[in-house]
């Protein structure tokens, strides 16, 4: 079993948070400092309690989720009231969390904030018409 | 248009509700109807983040809501009647004007036996839902547009082992 520290959790609908955390470790290798989270078939409430439950037993206070209006946003935006420098990025995708397991600076909430404009950017259309 | 679903989900707003239906159904409002949220600023304001600015939210209590619904079924744009509960849902039914209602997510807790993958319900949410029936309500179970719409005593009938 792995000693490297967990960052941040990533969270989404179905295989969302498996498949990414997934991703970023066959690119990267660092693919555990993510802890996906899975939340078929859980209520609201559940979530939250999930959610929580992860921030305190890895000690994190960053979460990735996929949609803005998705159950695990809201969810997490509940917890993050309760927890002092907690940091929600939505609408996560692959260039944000290569960029986040990357990245050297110690602030993991400055470092979050970075990856979310990295993915911001990295969002490319090609062949559309003019 | 008017309501175009009348839904009960205990995640209130999120991904099949903004998304999956929303879209399909080209909703511009969503009247969300849940005592403790129509309570709270901040759950309201959490909740009008979750969706894009052409989308309206509109927050009551039971109470409020159920004279309500016939004006929101004159609205031009289409709507969506959400409840987290069946009992709230229940009491807009009993109100009356709801001929169906759309059970989208009812989650895992203790003490709720499993239907489907998204339905869990007490004996006394079964009965809840049989009440909704008996008030001439058509109540069927179908948490995506792209999925069969299960019809109440079917879904009654089965048992998925958790």
């Amino acid at each position: 079993m792995s000693d490297m520290p967990k960052r941040a959790l990533v969270a989404g609908h179905a295989d969302f948070a498996a498949g990414l955390v997934s991703a970023v470790e066959q690119i990267t290798g660092q693919g555990e400092q993510l802890v996906p989270i899975q939340v078929n078939g859980l209520c609201g409430d559940e979530i939250q309690q999930l959610l929580r439950d992860s921030m305190m037993k890895h000690h994190v206070r960053i979460i990735f989720t996929d949609l803005q209006a998705g159950s695990c946003t809201m969810a997490a935006r509940k917890v993050l009231r309760e927890i002092e420098g907690g940091v929600l990025v939505a609408g996560t995708n692959l260039p944000m969390l290569l960029d986040f397991v990357l990245s050297s600076e110690p602030d993991v909430g400055v470092a979050a904030t970075t990856a979310a404009e990295r993915g911001r950017a990295s969002v490319s259309v090609h062949g559309a018409p003019a | 248009m008017t309501l175009v679903l009348n839904r009960i989900d205990d995640r209130l707003i999120h991904g099949q509700v903004v998304v999956g239906w929303g879209q399909p159904l080209d909703v511009r409002f969503i009247v969300l109807v849940d005592d403790a949220v129509a309570a709270s600023d901040w759950e309201q304001e959490l909740y009008r983040m979750g969706v894009p600015p052409e989308m309206e939210i509109r927050f009551h209590s039971a109470a409020a809501a159920a004279p309500l619904l016939d004006d929101y079924r004159l609205e031009s744009r289409a709507g969506i009647l959400l409840t987290g509960d069946i009992g709230t849902m229940r009491a807009l039914v009993e109100h009356g004007g709801v001929r169906d209602v759309n059970l989208g997510g009812i989650h895992h807790r203790a003490g709720r036996t499993q239907h489907l993958r998204y339905v869990f319900l007490t004996p006394e949410e079964e009965r809840a839902l049989r009440d909704l029936a008996a008030h001439g309500a058509v109540v069927t179970a179908q948490d995506v547009p792209s999925t069969r719409a299960v019809p109440l005593d079917e879904l009654l009938a089965t048992r998925e082992p958790s």
